[in-house]
C-alpha cells in the first residue's frame, strides 16, 4: 500500500487546482489520479475562448487555460498517474484504483479531495419516442468528435436543450459547414450565457425555440429527422403543434450530473438539489478529511468559480492534513423562495475567514432584492437587476456575523420584491 | 433613420439596448445601458463588430490528427466564414506547440492565427 498525505481524484481545472493550492500550503506528498490520458478534464476539448477572464484577466481556450495549471502540476513534486481509475474510498480513507502499469493499486490518504467532475443527462434520461438510431448524441460527444478526434458527427443538426455546451456547438457546427436548423429549449428561458446566445445563435441566425421540445426521432439507422413540438406551462407538448424538421443529428444539451458514485459509496452525504456532496465552508463533506470542488460539487458554469472553489477545498484538506478538525458548533445555510440551493451547507461558526455562498436561483428575476437572513434578523439586503437559472451568483458573509449567529441557526438566501 | 435592439453581453446584466442610426450607418444614439461598457459595446456592434474566432486545424503524425487554434485577437465578424476557409486549408505536422502562428495575418486582417494546444 502506497501512502499519500492528499490523494485528489480527478485532474481537470478542480483537481488541478485544490492539488496546487495543498501544495502551495506546505503538504508534501500529493498524488492525483486521472481516469484519461492527460491532465486538462473536459478543458481540452473546450477550444472556444472566455476562459480566464477573471482569474487570468484574458480570454484563454480552454487548452490554454488547462495548459497553465498543467505546467504549474509538472513543475512541482505532485506525481500525476493518468490513465488511472478509482474504484473506491474506503472508511478510512484508502483509495482503491486501477491502470495497465500498476494492476490495482492501493493508497493510504490522510485526506482525499474529490474532483470527478460531472457528466452529461444522456438520451436514456429523457424519454424521446424512436428507435436507438445514430446520429443521437450529447453535445459534449460531438464537441469531443469535432475538437479532439477531428471529425464532423453530421451535416444538419436540431439542437435539445439550450446549454451552453449545446449553444457552443451550435457555432461550432456551423462554422464547420453544418446546418443547425434549430435550438430547442424546453423551458420559457434558455440555460445558457447570454453571450453564448448572441455569439453562437444570432450571429448564425440559428433560430432559438422556446418552451418547445422534441417528441419524437425518426430513421432507422441514422437519423433522418425529429418531430418538435411546443409545451404548455406544465412543460407538457401541445397537441397539434407538431413540426416535423429534418436533420442528421441530434444534439443533447439537457443538463449536467456531478459524477458521484464514488462519493456515495464511500458514504458521503449528497445535497438533494445539486446532487453533488454537502459541505462547510472549505468544501469538506461530512465524511472527515474528504473534501469536493468543482463540478463533481455542483455544476458551475464559469471556470473561475471552478478554480476558486479547488483552491478553497486544497487549503481545506492542507488544514485537516495538519490536524485541524472541523467539529465544532456550526450553521447551515438554506435557500427559500426562488434560490434553489446554496453551497457551502454549513459553515463552522469558529471559521476565519468570509465565506461566500454560492447559488442559483429557480427562474429568471428582474429588479428583484436578495436577502440574507437569520431568523428575523437581516443580514444584508441588495438590489438585483437580473438573476437568471444559467447564472450562478454569490454573497458573501463577513466572519464576524457567522460568529456572532446561535449554534445550529439557518441562514436562509431568498428573493423578495424589490 | 434605423434603430437597432440587441442585449449587452459585457456583464451578465443584459441590458436591453436600442442603438439608433443615421442612414449612412453613424450612431446618432445610444440607450437603455446601465454603463459605459455598454455605449462602448453597442456602438463596435453598429459599426465594426468583432468576434474571436476558434477552430481545429489537421496535424500530421501527431497524438491527435487536430489541433485547436484561435485568432490572437478578434476578427470582423462579417470575415468569420472566409478566414475558416483559410484554416481548414492548412495541413501541419507534429510537433505544435502553444501560441505557434499557425496562419500569419490571416486575410490581410492583421492578425494572427495560433494553436493553442500541445501536440507531439
Ligand atoms: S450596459 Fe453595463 S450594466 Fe448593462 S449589460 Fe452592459 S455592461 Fe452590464
Amino acid at each position: 500500500m502506497l501512502n499519500y498525505d492528499l490523494v485528489v481524484i480527478g485532474g481537470g481545472p478542480a483537481g488541478m487546482a485544490a492539488a496546487l493550492r495543498a501544495h502551495e500550503k506546505g503538504v508534501k506528498k500529493i498524488i492525483i489520479l486521472e481516469r484519461a490520458d492527460s491532465l486538462g478534464g473536459i478543458l481540452e476539448q473546450c477550444i472556444h475562448t472566455g476562459f480566464g477572464l477573471h482569474y487570468f484577466g484574458e480570454e484563454l481556450s480552454g487548452p490554454e487555460y488547462a495548459g497553465r495549471f498543467i505546467t504549474q502540476v509538472y513543475d512541482t513534486d505532485i506525481d500525476v498517474k493518468v490513465d488511472t481509475m478509482v474504484l473506491d474510498i474506503s472508511d478510512d480513507n484508502v483509495v482503491t484504483a486501477c491502470n495497465n502499469f500498476d494492476g490495482l493499486l492501493t493508497i493510504k490518504a490522510t485526506a482525499v479531495v474529490l474532483a470527478m467532475g460531472c457528466r452529461e443527462r444522456p438520451r436514456g434520461a429523457l424519454s424521446i419516442a424512436g428507435s436507438r438510431c445514430s446520429g443521437i448524441m450529447t453535445a459534449g460527444t460531438a464537441q469531443k468528435y469535432v475538437n479532439i478526434d477531428g471529425y464532423m458527427p453530421g451535416k444538419t443538426v436540431v439542437i435539445l436543450g439550450s446549454g451552453d455546451i449545446g449553444l457552443i456547438m451550435a457555432r461550432r457546427m456551423t462554422l464547420e459547414g453544418a446546418k443547425v436548423k434549430a435550438v430547442c429549449e424546453l423551458m420559457p428561458y434558455s440555460g445558457g450565457l447570454t453571450r453564448n446566445i448572441v455569439q453562437c445563435l444570432e450571429d448564425f441566425g440559428i433560430p432559438l425555440r422556446l418552451s418547445c421540445t422534441v417528441v419524437k426521432t425518426h430513421g432507422k439507422d441514422r437519423l433522418e429527422g425529429v418531430t418538435v413540438a411546443n409545451v404548455d406551462e406544465h412543460l407538457k407538448p401541445i397537441p397539434g403543434t407538431e413540426e416535423y424538421i429534418p436533420c442528421d443529428t441530434l444534439m443533447l444539451s439537457v443538463g449536467l450530473i456531478p459524477e458521484n458514485e464514488l462519493s456515495k459509496n464511500a458514504g458521503v452525504e449528497l445535497d438533494r438539489i445539486t446532487n453533488g456532496p454537502s459541505v462547510d465552508e472549505y468544501r469538506q463533506t461530512v465524511k472527515p478529511g474528504v473534501f469536493a470542488c468543482g463540478n463533481v460539487l455542483q455544476v458551475h458554469d464559469l471556470v473561475d468559480y471552478v478554480t476558486e472553489e479547488s483552491q478553497i477545498a486544497g487549503e481545506g484538506a492542507a488544514r485537516y492534513i495538519e490536524g485541524e478538525r472541523a467539529d465544532g458548533e456550526k450553521v447551515y445555510t438554506e435557500g427559500t423562495n426562488g434560490v434553489r440551493y446554496i453551497v457551502p451547507q454549513r459553515i463552522n461558526k469558529n471559521t476565519d475567514k468570509d465565506v461566500k455562498l454560492y447559488f442559483r436561483v429557480g427562474q429568471v428575476f428582474r429588479n428583484v432584492k436578495l436577502t440574507v437572513k437569520c431568523g428575523d434578523e437581516v443580514i444584508l439586503s441588495r438590489p438585483k437587476k437580473k438573476m437568471t437559472p444559467g447564472e450562478m451568483e454569490n454573497v458573501l458573509i463577513k466572519t464576524d456575523v457567522i460568529k456572532r449567529l446561535p449554534a445550529d441557526s439557518k441562514i436562509t438566501v431568498s428573493v423578495e420584491e424589490a | 433613420m434605423t434603430k437597432r435592439e440587441m442585449v449587452c453581453v459585457s456583464c451578465p446584466i443584459g441590458c436591453a439596448i436600442t442603438v439608433e442610426l443615421d442612414d449612412s450607418g453613424e450612431v446618432i444614439s445610444v440607450s437603455g445601458n446601465s454603463c459605459k461598457r455598454g455605449d462602448a459595446y453597442a456602438r463596435q456592434e453598429c459599426t465594426h463588430p468583432e468576434r474571436m474566432l476558434t477552430s481545429t486545424v489537421r496535424v500530421e503524425g501527431g497524438n491527435l490528427p487536430v489541433v485547436p487554434v484561435k485568432s490572437a485577437t478578434p476578427v470582423p465578424k462579417e470575415m468569420l466564414f472566409d478566414c475558416m476557409k483559410e484554416i481548414n486549408k492548412v495541413s501541419l505536422k507534429a510537433p505544435v506547440h502553444f501560441g505557434d502562428v499557425v496562419i500569419e495575418n490571416i486575410l490581410g486582417t492583421g492578425v494572427n492565427i495560433i494553436a493553442t494546444n500541445e501536440i507531439y
